[in-house]
């Protein structure tokens, strides 16, 4: 009837998780020089935008449409909030960055992945959870940008029949 | 006897609708609303939400449960009179009864108790050997081992030995996890039938580890399906457990282990059962929920009929679901012993042509409770019989439970609660669980651990503020009416006690809760601190367990003393078949 202890946060390992890869993508630069050096860089602003909408805005510049080509996998309820396992996979092409917002989390943008050509389009990750919230994968495949969104519960628990 | 025996010949639609006048004058000594004409070559049979109950029960169904979206008015979400004509049952007969909550206390002094394991035990062996034990399976969907104090002492090993001799080859679970790994494995290794998950895996940190799992490359902690030859068929049983056993209940009983629908895992299993392994028929063994499975059957094909549980639905005919590939039958088979599922199927290669089904109510005075089953239900229960068989109070009225918001076991609990440990409101669980009590009949330490033997009954007392009183109401009212059944929980509403609300399951989660009052008729305040007590915490208290709490309030025979009634006020859903008129 009481609510979960809050588990220690895990949001800054993910943070400095999407950090290393988009280390990794700088890494990469001169065999991808297609890409704008502006959008390799640490997206600080992003993460720090409380708002989804003004979020992606910051992240990518544009607005996604819904793809059924992209698989979001997230539990419908929610195990543990502080650690919900999430991964994203997708039949897009030319797969250039795959990101997680958490619309009700304080901070909306959750993690950002940069993929170098060549590599597989799949990533797994464990977000934390204010409450519960619409999670979405934004896709960004040549050059356009795709989303899937899937509802996550955290609830108090208990109470079950 | 023989009056009674007439009663039901008289009442029964069963036989009314399904049998010839002369079997009906053959009258008394066969009880012949149990002869099930043959069809087809394999017949499973069907048990599920036991919950322990050794013995008949009294066993009231719902004269509340709301169904909300696409859910609303269609079964399970039926109840009284709307269930009655959607199923063509007569409203004075001994199905009428059985299936719902219409004129319940008349009815159950004509037809008395239902179920128990020596009842069924006479049941499951005749239907077995009608069509021939290869012909025959015996199924569980689970909650076998828990819903009573012997039960909760033996950690679910009576069971195990119940189940053996009703001949359970297979079964999946819910409550059966509470006992923990270390009790469950060990009740497991008795256990001589199989214990089936698709949905239960390691954690990744428990498969690093090495944890033990059925299948370490997927990471499955139990065997996911069984093929049984049934006639020279092969049909494939698989079993999903309850998706929500660490959010339902403490975490700390399944640390290793992660839960969940896993529709896509489940899709695959089933399409290599057929692929692979050239199965004639797919049956779904699940703890799901009625919706959850109805849900389930629309989106992942080839699975021919779900048995399902949990959410005690006792449903006469199964639902039809269309989905990619095809038709999934679901069914739902009640709760406590008071029905066993027959499941006749007309198996061809690589498909299933025709069934017929029958949810036959058991009831214990038209049957003769099997001597073996009997003598094993005795010896389990004498250590702890004579300390529980104490009358500790003798209620004035009718004590159950299955509602949507309350029922007078839940007012007891709560008002022993709030006077026990001085709390102004008090919360309790809306489990679906929990025997009926007739008015006049004497409540023993028995009856109590009936509607409350958990393996975390600790109480406690803590203050909240107004808003989280509000939101833990409007936490659970989402697990109840989320428009989509894959958020749902099962289970009922919390119970509150010292606490009046309104509420609206039609809104969304947030708005559903308003008009909060205390017992003093005053506004609950969102910022003023309040008194709870409570039981069942997902987090660890240190109370005393509640059955000792109830216990003394009922010695006290302070019982009722408090205004009783719901205290609910439900609001947009004056239409809705789910609520008895």
């Amino acid at each position: 009837m009481t609510t979960h202890d809050d588990p220690h946060p895990t949001r800054r390992l993910i943070l400095q998780g999407a950090a290393t890869v988009a280390l990794v993508g700088l890494g990469n630069l001169p065999f991808a020089p297609a890409r704008a050096a502006a959008n390799d860089k640490y997206p600080e602003e992003a993460f720090k935008l409380k708002n989804e909408a003004d979020a992606l805005k910051a992240l990518y510049g544009r607005t996604a449409e819904p793809s059924d080509k992209i698989k979001l996998d997230a539990p419908e309820i929610a195990e543990n909030g502080g650690v919900v396992p999430m991964s994203v996979t997708t039949t897009l092409d030319k797969v250039t960055s795959i990101s997680f917002f958490v619309a009700e989390n304080p901070n909306a943008l959750a993690a950002s992945y940069k993929f170098p050509e060549g590599t597989i389009p799949a990533v797994a990750n464990r977000l934390k959870m204010a409450k519960t919230s619409n999670v979405t994968a934004i896709v960004e495949a040549d050059g356009k940008l795709y989303s899937a969104t899937k509802e996550v519960k955290v609830t108090v628990g208990g109470c079950g029949g | 006897m023989a009056i009674r025996r007439r009663e039901f010949l008289k009442s029964s639609a069963i036989a009314a609708a399904s049998l010839a006048l002369p079997r009906l004058a053959r009258g008394a000594e066969a009880a012949s609303i149990y002869d099930i004409e043959r069809f087809g070559n394999a017949r499973i049979l069907h048990t599920t939400d036991t919950h322990a109950q050794l013995n008949p029960v009294y066993f009231r169904e719902p004269s509340v449960n709301i169904g909300i979206g696409e859910m609303a008015g269609r079964p399970p979400h039926l109840v009284g009179h709307a269930f009655l004509e959607r199923f063509g049952i007569r409203p004075d007969s001994a199905d009428a009864y059985a299936f719902t909550s219409v004129e319940f206390e008349k009815s159950a002094g004509r037809f008395g108790k239902l179920g128990g394991f020596a009842h069924l035990k006479t049941l499951i062996d005749r239907l077995r050997s009608d069509v021939g034990d290869r012909h025959a399976m015996l199924v569980d969907g689970g909650d076998l081992w828990q819903g009573t104090g012997l039960a909760n002492i033996m950690q679910g090993r009576d069971m195990v030995e119940a189940a053996n001799l009703l001949g359970i080859e297979a079964m999946t679970g819910h409550w059966e996890f509470t006992y923990g790994e270390q009790a469950l494995r060990d009740n497991l290794e008795h256990f001589k039938g199989e214990f089936l998950a698709q949905n239960v895996f390691l954690t990744e940190e428990a498969a690093f580890n090495d944890a033990a799992a059925f299948d370490k490359a997927t990471g499955r902690v139990f065997k996911p399906s069984v093929i049984k030859e049934l006639g020279g068929y092969r049909v494939a049983i698989v079993g999903q457990a309850f998706p929500y056993v660490p959010i339902a209940h403490p975490k700390r009983f399944t640390p290793d282990w992660t839960f969940g629908i896993r529709e896509e895992e489940l899709r695959k299993h089933v399409d290599a059962l057929r692929a692979r392994d050239k199965v004639d028929a797919v049956i779904l063994l699940s703890h799901n929920g009625m919706d959850v499975d109805l849900k389930l059957a629309s989106r992942v094909s080839g699975i021919d009929v779900v048995l399902g549980g949990h959410t005690h639905d006792a449903v006469p005919q199964p639902i039809a679901v269309k989905n990619p590939n095809g038709t999934t039958l679901v069914t739902n088979a009640g709760s406590n012993g008071k029905f066993l599922a027959v499941l006749d199927l007309a198996l061809d290669k690589g498909k299933v042509s025709d069934i017929r089904y029958h949810l036959l109510p058991v009831y214990s005075e038209l049957l003769k409770p099997d001597l073996a089953m009997a003598e094993l239900i005795g010896k389990l229960r004498a250590p702890h019989a004579i300390d529980w068989l104490e009358k500790i109070a003798t209620p004035d009225r009718l004590l159950y439970r299955r509602d949507n918001f309350a029922g007078p076991v839940d007012e007891l609990i709560c008002a022993a609660l709030r006077t026990e440990l001085d709390a102004e409101i008090a919360l309790s669980p809306g489990f679906r669980w929990g025997t009926t009590s007739l008015p006049g009949q004497p409540m023993t330490m028995e009856d109590v651990l009936a509607e409350t033997a958990i393996t975390y009954p600790e109480t406690y007392v803590q203050e909240m503020t107004g808003a989280e009183i509000k939101d833990v109401l409007e936490d659970v009212c989402d697990n109840l009416f989320n428009a989509d059944p894959y958020y749902q929980q099962g289970g009922d509403m919390v119970r509150a006690g010292g606490l009046s609300y309104t509420c609206s399951p039609t809104n969304a989660i947030g708005s559903r809760v308003s008009e909060l009052k205390l017992a003093n008729g005053k506004a609950l305040d969102a910022s003023s601190r309040y008194k709870v007590a409570g039981w069942a915490s997902v987090n660890g208290q240190q109370g005393a367990p509640v059955w000792d709490v109830v216990g003394k309030y009922l010695r006290s025979g302070r019982m009722f003393q408090e205004r009783l009634g719901s205290g609910v006020t439900l609001k947009g859903v004056d239409d809705n078949p789910g609520i008895a008129g």
